[in-house]
C-alpha cells in the first residue's frame, strides 16, 4: 500500500486531506528505478482549481506516455498545511510517490493567472528548493514555467531556470532527450541549460541582462550567452489531430472547480478582440476534427465515470462543426444521465434551441459578454457585437422561456467616457425592457438581469499593451458612476450590479506588464505574507503596498504611464507570430473607432500564417 | 431490481469522506457501465442510498449502499466490473438483490454495527514502564468491571446541547481482543453511539481521564433487526443479521 507523507494526526487535523493524499482513479504509478526523469507538475493554487486545468492533464498524459518519464502532480498547500509543513520541517511532496519535490529532476509550474506568483515561492520554499536560480545546485530540481504569463516571464525571471514558451506538445520531448543525454555525459546544470537554450521554444532567463534608460523604461535586452538566441519563437501545434490527448484524465475524489470531461474542440479564436491575450497568442485558430472529438467523448467519459461533458474553447459558436458536435453529444449521452455544457456560446436560434434541450430553463440564467456598454466602446475593443444582436439574442430567450440574463463588462478600458460607462446600466436596461414588452400573460413574472463589472488590465501582445490603467481609487470612482447609473435605471428592481475589487487589478498590471525588478517586489511580498492573492479571503493588499515601498519600486511606473510608440518591452523578445506592427496598427485602429473583422471574414496580416496552419490556411488547399 | 453492494474501505481511502465516497461510486458505477437506473428530469441522478456514512479517518470492511438496476446483471460480473475499475482503497465485497419493499433499503434498516478500535501503539504516556502493565493491559483487564456497570453516563454534543446519556443500553457486545478492543454498538438512525464515545469512558472508568491518540477506527459490519420476516433466517435466536445477508447473489442466468 502506498504510504503518505503526511501522518494520521496532520491529515484529520486539516481541511480536505483528499488534496494531499493522490491515489486518484487514472493518476500514474511508476516504479522510479525504471525511469530516467521525474518531472513534478505544479498549478500554484489549491487541488481543486490545478485539477480543473486540462493543460496540465493534456501534458500529464502525455510525458506519462513516454517509458522514461514519471510525471507527477503537486499544487499549492491551504494555509492550514503550509503552518504545519514549515513547523515540522515536512518538505513538500509529489502526490502519486509522496516524495519530496526536492528529489525531481524538473519541476514544472503552469503560469495561468498574476495573482499566483507569489504561491510559486511557497512551493519553491516548502519544496526547499533555493527561491533564485543562482543559489540552486547541481542537485536542485530545474525549475520551468509555462502557460499565458511565460509569455511575459520577467517579473518572475529570477526563479525560473527555464520557461518554455508556447504549447506543450512540441519541444518538450526534444527537452527530455537532451537532459537525458546531458545526465548521461554527467554534464553540469549549466551546460544542461545552454543545450536547452539551443531549442526553439525555450528561454533560459539567466543568459539575458537588460539594461535600462534612464526614465526606467528597456535600454536593451541581449542574451550574454553564446548559446542563446535573441529572439524566442512561441510553439504551436500546426495539426492538432497529431498531438495526443487525454483519454483517462485524472478524476479527483474531492468536487474540483471542473468536475467533467472536458473536451477541448479547439484552440486560438478569430475574433480579435483587442483586450484579449489569449486571442493573440494562441493564433493560428486551429480546428480539432469533429470524428476524432466523438470518438474523445466516448472514451473519457467511459474511463472518467464522469456525468458531464463540457465543451472548451474561446468561442464555441465558432467551431465549424459545432451544431454536428452537439447534435452527436445529445443523441449519444443524454439519455445515459450525461449532461452537456457549453460555455462561450454565442446566442442564436441554434444554441437557444440546444440550451433547451439540455437544461432547465427555470433554474438557469443565460449569459452574454457584451464587455462594454455602448457600441462606441464595443468599436474600440473590437468586440464585434452590435446592440441588436444582443437585444434580439436576449428577447428570443426570453420568448423561450428564461428569465435570468447574466451580462459580462469591462471598466476602465481605453478612452472609457462617463457616457460609456452609463451605458452600462443603459443596456441591461434595455435588455429589461426587452423581457416588459412581452405581454403580461406570456411572461413569468420579474426578469432577473445580473451586470457584473471586472477592471480591464492591459495585456502583453494585445493591441493594448502600450494602453494605461486607472488608479485603484480612480476604478472605484467608475464603479460608482455605474452603480448610479443603474439606480436612475426605469427597471432598476429587476437589475443587479456587481464590481470587482480594485486593488487585485492594480496588482494583476503591475505584474502582466512588468520587467525583470517586478521580481523583488514579489518577493518581498512574499516575505511580508502575501500568499493566495486571488482568493478574497486571504488577500493581503497591505504586504504589497510594503513590498513596493521596501523595494523602491514604483508601481505607477507599470500601470498608470500610456507607453512610447517605441518602447521596448520587457516581451518583445518574444516572438508569438503575431507581430508588433500588426497590434500597434490594432491599437490606432481602437483609436479611431474602428472594427477589425475576423480571421474568417478577411485576413489582416497579422503574422500568424507563418505558423503554416489553421485559419490562415482554410479553404486554401 | 434493487441491489445492495459491500464494499471495503482502507488505506489512504480513509480520508475521503462521506459524500466524495457517494459522488467515487457514482462515478465507479459508469466506468464499470452497470446499468443503473437514474431519476428523470434535467439533471438526472442515480438512484443511490448509503447504509450509514462513515467518519473521516476510519476504515471499514463493512459499507454499503444500495442501488436500482434497468436490467439486470450477474452478481460475479458486477463485482469483477466493479473492482476492475475501482481504485486501492475501496474493494467490492459483493453484490446481492434485496427485496424491493422501500422498508428494506438504505438507512432505515440498520440497527448495530460492529468496530474495532485497533492499537495504533500501546507503549504511549508511560504506561508501559518495565514493571507498570501497558496501555492496553490496563483497558482489557478494566473492561469487564467496565460493562458490569448498570448504567454508564456520558456527555453527548449535539450541534444544538449537550446532555448526559446513559449508553449502556446501546453497547450489545464488547471485548478485548489481540489487536484491539471489539464493540457492537447500536448505530442507524433511531439509537446512534460513536465507538470514540465508549472508549473515552471506559479510559475514564480505567483512570486515564484524556483518551489517547491510540487507536485505528476500523468498522466491520453493519447490521439490521434479525427478527424481520425478510431476512428468512430458520435461527430466529439471532438478534442482527448483516446488510449482506439479507440479499441474494444474482446468478449467470439472472434468476
Amino acid at each position: 500500500m502506498r504510504k503518505l507523507a503526511l501522518n494520521d494526526e496532520i491529515l484529520l487535523k486539516i481541511e480536505k486531506p483528499a488534496r494531499y493524499i493522490g491515489g486518484e482513479v487514472n493518476s500514474v504509478m511508476k516504479d522510479p528505478a525504471q525511469v530516467d526523469i521525474r518531472f513534478a507538475m505544479c498549478f500554484p493554487d489549491v487541488y481543486e482549481i490545478g485539477m480543473s486545468h486540462l493543460g496540465i492533464q493534456i501534458l500529464y498524459d502525455m510525458f506519462n506516455r513516454r517509458e522514461d518519464v514519471w510525471c507527477e502532480r503537486v499544487y499549492s498547500p491551504w494555509v492550514d498545511l503550509d503552518k504545519i509543513l514549515r513547523e515540522k520541517k515536512i518538505p513538500l511532496f509529489a502526490l502519486e510517490s509522496q516524495e519530496p519535490i526536492q528529489e525531481f529532476d524538473f519541476l514544472g509550474i503552469t503560469l495561468q493567472y498574476e495573482m499566483c506568483y507569489t504561491n510559486i515561492l511557497q512551493i519553491l520554499e516548502l519544496s526547499q528548493i533555493p527561491l533564485h536560480t543562482r543559489e540552486r545546485g547541481e542537485e536542485d530540481p530545474l525549475v520551468i514555467g509555462g502557460g499565458p504569463c511565460a509569455y511575459n516571464p520577467e517579473p518572475l525571471a529570477e526563479f525560473f531556470d527555464l520557461f518554455y514558451i508556447g504549447e506543450g506538445e512540441t519541444v518538450y520531448d526534444t527537452l527530455f532527450d537532451v537532459y537525458k543525454q546531458c545526465k548521461k555525459e554527467g554534464k553540469s546544470r549549466l551546460a544542461f541549460l545552454e543545450c536547452a537554450a539551443g531549442i526553439e521554444g525555450i528561454y533560459v532567463p539567466q543568459f539575458y541582462r537588460p539594461s535600462y534608460q534612464e526614465d526606467k523604461t528597456l535600454a536593451s535586452f541581449c542574451p550574454v550567452n553564446s548559446h542563446a538566441p535573441f529572439t524566442v519563437k512561441k510553439q504551436v501545434v500546426t495539426h492538432l489531430e497529431e498531438t495526443t490527448y487525454p483519454l483517462s484524465p485524472v478524476v479527483p475524489y474531492i468536487k474540483a472547480t471542473q468536475d467533467r470531461v472536458v473536451l477541448e474542440i479547439q484552440r486560438g479564436c478569430i475574433r480579435g478582440c483587442r483586450f484579449c491575450q489569449a486571442g493573440m497568442i494562441y493564433r493560428p485558430t486551429r480546428e480539432r476534427d469533429v470524428e476524432t472529438l466523438k470518438k474523445y467523448a466516448k472514451a473519457m467519459l467511459l474511463h472518467t465515470g464522469h456525468e458531464e461533458i463540457s465543451l472548451s474553447s474561446l468561442s464555441s459558436s465558432d467551431y465549424s462543426k459545432l451544431q454536428e458536435l452537439v447534435t452527436f453529444l445529445m443523441e449519444e449521452f443524454q439519455g445515459k444521465g450525461v449532461n452537456i455544457s457549453l460555455p462561450s456560446l454565442r446566442i442564436d436560434a441554434f444554441s437557444l434551441d440546444v440550451m433547451q434541450k439540455i437544461q432547465d430553463i427555470r433554474k438557469s440564467s443565460l449569459t452574454f459578454a457584451p464587455e462594454a456598454g455602448s457600441q462606441r466602446m464595443r468599436n474600440v475593443i473590437n468586440k464585434g457585437l452590435t446592440e441588436d444582436e444582443i437585444l434580439d439574442g436576449a428577447g428570443q430567450a426570453f420568448t423561450g422561456g428564461w428569465t435570468k440574463v447574466k451580462l459580462y463588462f469591462m471598466l476602465g478600458l481605453p478612452t472609457e467616457t462617463e457616457e460609456d460607462m452609463r451605458e452600462i446600466a443603459a443596456l441591461s436596461d434595455r435588455v429589461a425592457r426587452r423581457y416588459y414588452e412581452i405581454p403580461k400573460e406570456q411572461r413569468r413574472g420579474k426578469c432577473q438581469i445580473t451586470a457584473s463589472s471586472s477592471f480591464f488590465v492591459p495585456k502583453p501582445f494585445t493591441p493594448f499593451q502600450w494602453a494605461p490603467m486607472c488608479t485603484a481609487e480612480e476604478y472605484m470612482r467608475r464603479a460608482s458612476i455605474v452603480k448610479q447609473a443603474f439606480s436612475e435605471q426605469l427597471n432598476r428592481k429587476s437589475l443587479k450590479y456587481h464590481w470587482h475589487d480594485a486593488q487585485v487589478t492594480v496588482l494583476e498590471g503591475v505584474l502582466a506588464r512588468g520587467d525583470r525588478k517586478v521580481g523583488n517586489v514579489i518577493e518581498k511580498a512574499y516575505r511580508l505574507g502575501a500568499l493566495f492573492d486571488s482568493w478574497t479571503e486571504t488577500f493581503r493588499g497591505e504586504c504589497w503596498m510594503q513590498a513596493f515601498a521596501d523595494t523602491g519600486v514604483d508601481p505607477e511606473f507599470y500601470t498608470l504611464r500610456e507607453r512610447g510608440e517605441d518602447e521596448l518591452f520587457p516581451w518583445d523578445f518574444i516572438d508569438i507570430g503575431v507581430q508588433k506592427e500588426f497590434l500597434r496598427k490594432e491599437w490606432n485602429r481602437a483609436l479611431a473607432e474602428t472594427v477589425t473583422p475576423n480571421c474568417r471574414i478577411q485576413c489582416c496580416g497579422c503574422g500568424a500564417a507563418r505558423y503554416g496552419g489553421g485559419v490562415c490556411y482554410e479553404d486554401k488547399n | 431490481m434493487k441491489t445492495r453492494i459491500k464494499f471495503r474501505k482502507y488505506g489512504a481511502l480513509r480520508f475521503i469522506g462521506h459524500l466524495d465516497v457517494m459522488r467515487y461510486f457514482q462515478k465507479l458505477l459508469r466506468r464499470a457501465e452497470i446499468p443503473v437506473a437514474y431519476t428523470s428530469g434535467y439533471s438526472p441522478h442515480m438512484i443511490m442510498s448509503f447504509a450509514s456514512p462513515l467518519g473521516i479517518g476510519l476504515t471499514s470492511d463493512g459499507e454499503y449502499f444500495d442501488i436500482e438496476l434497468k436490467e439486470p446483471i450477474s452478481s460475479r460480473e458486477a463485482v469483477r466490473r466493479m473492482n476492475a475499475a475501482t481504485v486501492e482503497g475501496i474493494d467490492i465485497l459483493s453484490f446481492r438483490q434485496i427485496a424491493e419493499e422501500k422498508k428494506w433499503t438504505g438507512m432505515a434498516i440498520v440497527t448495530a454495527a460492529d468496530y474495532l478500535a485497533k492499537w495504533k501503539y500501546t507503549d504511549t504516556m508511560g504506561y508501559s514502564v518495565p514493571g507498570n502493565p501497558s496501555f492496553d493491559e490496563i483497558l482489557s483487564e478494566r473492561l469487564p468491571a467496565f460493562l458490569k456497570q448498570p448504567e454508564i453516563f456520558v456527555l453527548k454534543q449535539t450541534k444544538r446541547s449537550e446532555k448526559e446519556v446513559d449508553i449502556r443500553p446501546l453497547i450489545y457486545r464488547m471485548e478485548s481482543r489481540k489487536d484491539g478492543i471489539f464493540m457492537r454498538l447500536a448505530a442507524g438512525s433511531v439509537q446512534n453511539l460513536k465507538p470514540e464515545l465508549v472508549m473515552a469512558a471506559l479510559c475514564r472508568f480505567a483512570d486515564i481521564p484524556e483518551m489517547p491518540d491510540c487507536f485505528w477506527w476500523h468498522r466491520l459490519e453493519l447490521y439490521a433487526a434479525a427478527d424481520n420476516e425478510a431476512a428468512g433466517l430458520a435461527d430466529a435466536g439471532h438478534k442482527f443479521v448483516t446488510l449482506e445477508d439479507l440479499g441474494r447473489e444474482i446468478g449467470e442466468g439472472h434468476e
